[in-house]
């Protein structure tokens, strides 16, 4: 398993006196560094700034870091039209209850998987891995969600989609393997049957894996548009969260497309800082809980990147 | 390579320990299907939800792709649709529509792969220069919130940075006295910005395999060299760099494996359903996804999925064969 730790280690020189070119590449590194990491988040407090003002401020100076005029007008008009706390529970109920399913399948299915006395092993991570090698593609998915199996305008086409990927299994079969096969083995010995064995066993050493792939399914919920936009019509009224964001700022469609200045008036279009605004919300619990939560990450990174 | 291995595939380890250690296998007898199945009830048990999962979302659709072969006829279904052969095929080949597509497609994945890798490796080494915990946490941390937010949210904040009217980018041009510059209305500057796009929301976690590959190098062999008189750019040249090479070629190697594989979400938040720029910034996926959704031509949809997954499978085994030759550790199957 990836100590995350091992990612804060330095190379602990011990206190080497610098040379020139040591000062030069770490100068260069404090710099290069400090500048990517601010423009990373640059756009984020630009967009953040410029929420903050009134339409009409926005309108006659444009998108502003700190905008001279400082207004909640945007935030007060999201928060009025209450659409977006319905999007919110909905993208919650997704997320925890996708979560849930996802991981305890996805949990299951790594530890058998990776039993070297199981004879299916092969056959089913094969079964499983094939559909990243070769798939339909969209337009017969689509016809096949919505004709047969009917989850046009259901929330299902949603949640179900999302559930595991073959790239998340395979994340668990890593995960499972650094557990030692005596484990299993001292269990069978005191006669625990195999369900038995991953519920006591497994499951509690599985804690890291099962943070990181959580992180995973859940951002995949939280951030789900995709499903959304094929499968989920006007005829539901409360879109998933980015879904409603990706309405919401693409009612301007129009206005995007034409070369500026013919400028068509449309009255039910959501103002740029109501659409800053909606995009601020959809993103705030993100923003606020992904530092806590990014050493899984990593780990899920570091142990998932190459090997199938 | 073994200080690799360790870092960056950490479950390696687990795997080789396993291989020598003792495997207790029930005596080899010859069984039924059935009789196996009932022996080992739980565990096939255990992977029963998987199974129908990618059985009813996976596998279920591929006798759909029949789709292509057919002008597609909403009232007749898919089989009930009148068979025309390869028609769909001739009308976009001949129409230079695939060749567009596929240009676009792999160039821009060239472009993300070879300048995404690099960056990273870039970006993992100045990492790794740095001495302050508090400063490595913090900058990682600002580094990672690009891929932690939603393709939508990307799309509006880079349409609020270039935008004709209020964008940010305009806002200071207009400072400046210089013109305005109208992104939306030119499809020549695209290629650059999504690259840039690109960096910008992969390169944090990109950086990651590499950095952690970094930490992975024995320390001894640096403190060598420090002692041999080695300098920071030596260091970097004849130590850090060679050991990275071969997560480098593993990861372009995978890399090449979806090169045609377009990364759906981000171009479509970012470019959406602006024809002014199809020339420069169409790729596959959004052009399936429109004549699905927008104009309802499944027929036409399916012939460029199927054309891409087809192609895809060719390079994946292609790439994998490789992987294979070089490292048979890395291979997938």
């Amino acid at each position: 398993m990836a100590k995350v730790k091992d990612l804060d280690m330095v190379s602990s020189s011990a206190k080497v006196k610098l040379g020139a070119s040591d000062i030069i590449v770490r100068g260069v590194g404090y710099l290069v560094t400090s500048l990517y990491a601010l423009a990373c988040i640059f756009p984020f407090l630009v967009i953040l700034g410029s929420s903050f003002t009134s339409e009409s401020y926005l309108n006659l100076h444009g998108v502003q870091l700190i905008p001279g005029d400082f207004s909640t007008e945007a935030y007060r008009a999201v928060i009025k039209s209450g659409l977006i706390w319905k999007s919110y529970i909905v993208t919650i109920i997704l997320t925890a209850v996708g979560t849930g399913i996802g991981l305890s399948v996805i949990a299951m299915t790594g530890y058998a998987l990776q039993r070297r006395d199981f004879p299916f092993r092969n056959g089913i991570s094969f079964y499983i891995y094939f559909t990243s090698l070769f798939s339909a593609g969209l337009a017969p998915y689509y016809l096949i969600m919505t004709q047969v199996y009917k989850l046009k305008d259901s929330y299902l086409a949603v949640l179900l989609p999302l559930l595991m990927s073959p790239w998340l299994v395979i994340l668990m079969k890593n995960f499972v393997k650094s557990i030692p096969h005596e484990i299993t083995e001292s269990g069978k010995i005191d006669g625990a049957g195999d369900m038995k064995i991953f519920t006591d066993l497994i499951l509690p050493m599985l804690k890291p894996a099962l943070a990181t792939i959580g992180l995973f399914l859940a951002l995949g919920y939280w951030n789900e548009w995709y499903q959304s936009s094929l499968f989920l019509s006007s005829r539901i009224d409360v879109k998933p969260l980015q879904y409603m964001l990706y309405e919401t700022v693409n009612k301007t469609d129009a206005l995007k497309n034409t070369v500026a200045g013919q400028y068509v008036v449309i009255t039910d279009i959501p103002s740029n800082t109501v659409k800053m605004a909606t995009a601020m919300l959809a993103t705030g619990p993100i923003v606020l809980l992904y530092p806590f939560v990014q050493k899984y990450f990593i780990s899920g990174i570091t142990v998932g990147a190459v090997k199938g | 390579m073994a200080d690799l291995k360790e870092t960056t595939v950490p479950a390696a380890e687990a795997q080789a320990a396993t291989k020598t250690a003792p495997v207790v296998l029930a005596p080899k007898k010859r069984r039924g299907f059935f009789q196996t199945v009932w022996k080992y009830k739980t565990l096939t048990l255990m992977c029963v939800p998987a199974i129908v999962f990618f059985f009813l979302f996976s596998y279920v659709p591929l006798p759909g792709i029949y789709v292509a072969f057919v002008k597609y006829n909403y009232q007749k279904g898919i089989f009930g649709s009148k068979f025309i052969g390869l028609q769909n095929f001739e009308f976009l080949a001949t129409s230079g529509k695939l060749w567009s597509l596929t240009r676009n497609t792999i160039l821009y994945n060239i472009a993300f792969i070879l300048l995404g890798n690099l960056f990273a490796v870039f970006m993992a080494i100045l990492l790794n220069e740095i001495r302050s915990k508090v400063f490595k946490k913090v900058s990682q941390t600002m580094m990672f919130l690009p891929y932690f937010i939603s393709h939508v949210l990307i799309g509006v904040l880079v349409f609020n940075f270039l935008n004709y009217d209020t964008g940010f980018v305009n806002t200071i041009l207009v400072k400046m006295g210089l013109e305005r510059w109208q992104p939306y209305a030119d499809a020549s500057c695209w290629p650059v910005i999504l690259v840039l796009i690109y960096l910008w929301q992969q390169s944090g976690y990109n950086s990651v395999v590499y950095f952690a590959a970094i930490m992975g190098i024995d320390g001894e062999i640096i403190e060598a060299s420090r002692v041999d008189g080695a300098n920071a750019f030596q260091k970097i040249r004849y130590i850090i760099l060679p050991s990275l090479r071969p997560t480098i070629v593993i990861l372009l190697l995978f890399a090449l494996g979806g090169i045609v594989k377009g990364n759906f979400g981000l171009f479509y938040n970012i470019i959406g359903t602006n024809p002014l720029l199809y020339d420069t910034t169409d790729i596959i996926e959004t052009f399936v996804y429109r004549a699905s959704m927008t104009d309802f031509n499944f027929s036409t949809a399916s012939a460029v999925g199927l054309y891409q997954s087809v192609i895809g499978f060719v390079i994946v085994m292609t790439v994998n064969f490789i992987v294979k030759k070089i490292e048979p550790d890395y291979s997938l199957f």
